[in-house]
């Protein structure tokens, strides 16, 4: 006795609507490939780009009434940056992290489409100049990658160093912004 | 190796909903027929909104065929009617079961839940106690009741 997509969908909506739900998921195609997104009622908490297994780490995080549901304002505003067609996000974020990675991830968001910005420079710009091996730390636990634009964040030499989703897609979307790159 | 069942952690509610959302809707149907999918669909709100206060994750498939028994019992407007039998145990084999199966809808319900979750669903009769909110020898007589009646159902249909 198989549960109708109509029935499944009415029970999803009515557990939203009744508030019962931590955190809620979807899966969203894009051009490189599918993202796990994730959001609570505060707003979007969570971007990943391999989608298996991370409804248990949801769980540990924000509480076990993990739902997958549609999320449409960030299904479309992703939509919408990889069609080219927007440059910056208007989406609320629910960001849980630690006082210096909320500090790095605030300047982070700052960085303009298109342009990069290095390691050392993001650290100046918190106070820390020193700090840029611990920005890049910052960078690799990213909790929400290509809103707050971790990809434009390069070495001081122009390599690309190192992205969460690997190099290759770091290398995609630096191009559809139309970065210029050395490397 | 020992396993440490007080710690087996509550898996997300997601992985829960999509182990049992369909034998659930397949056992309100045998109890309610065709207002299974209301009472479906109050059984997964009710087991969302206990679902942060689960202590662990243990024999959660039992807890939740226990929220649809009470819920299908509430739509019956009914509290659980257990029969009092003196009778000896009467038992299906899984094979006697799918051929009387067809009659379970004429049971009472409590007999029916019992007979249906014993046999169909192949529950404990400690869980289908915990379901009914009776006592395991409660629940053993309810499921052995309903056996004796669908037999001689199944004797007059014959």
């Amino acid at each position: 006795m198989n549960v109708t997509p109509d029935l499944d969908a009415r029970f999803r909506e009515v557990a939203l609507r009744e508030g019962l739900v931590d955190v809620r998921y979807d899966i969203i195609d894009s051009p490189i490939g599918g993202l796990f997104v994730a959001a609570t009622d505060r707003g979007l908490a969570r971007i990943h780009f391999h989608p298996d297994g991370q409804e248990d780490e949801l769980a540990r995080i924000f509480g076990v009434r993990v739902l997958r549901s549609p999320l449409d304002d960030i299904r479309r505003e992703l939509d919408e940056y990889f069609d080219g067609t927007r440059t910056s996000f208007d989406l609320p974020l629910d960001l849980r992290v630690a006082p210096f990675h909320a500090d790095v991830l605030r300047e982070l968001a700052l960085v303009p489409y298109g342009r990069t910005e290095t390691y050392g420079a993001l650290a100046a710009k918190v106070g820390r100049p020193r700090a840029a091996r611990a920005v890049g730390t910052v960078m690799n636990r990213n909790p929400i990658p290509i809103i707050l634009p971790c990809h434009r964040i390069i070495g001081a030499n122009g390599s690309l160093t190192g992205y969460a989703g690997g190099l290759d897609i770091k290398r995609r979307l630096l191009e559809l912004e139309g970065a210029t790159l050395l490397f | 190796m020992m396993g440490n069942v007080a710690t087996e952690p509550i898996p997300p509610f997601e992985r829960f909903y999509l182990g049992y959302r369909d034998e659930v809707l397949g056992y309100l149907r045998r109890l309610l027929g065709q207002r299974a999918e209301d009472a479906w669909q109050e059984t997964f709100l009710r087991a969302l909104r206990a679902y942060d206060r689960l202590e662990h994750g243990r024999h959660l498939r039992a807890w939740v065929f226990t929220i649809a028994t009470n819920v299908a019992m509430d739509d019956l407007r009914l509290k659980p009617q257990l029969p009092v039998s003196g009778e000896p145990v009467a038992e299906l084999h899984r094979d006697a079961f799918r051929e009387l199966e067809h009659l379970t809808g004429d049971l009472p319900p409590t007999e029916r839940a019992a007979v249906v979750l014993r046999y169909g669903y192949d529950l404990a009769y400690a869980q289908i106690a915990d379901a009914l909110g009776s006592s395991e020898e409660a629940a053993r007589a309810a499921a052995s009741s309903g056996v004796r009646r669908l037999r001689r159902t199944h004797e007059r249909h014959a």
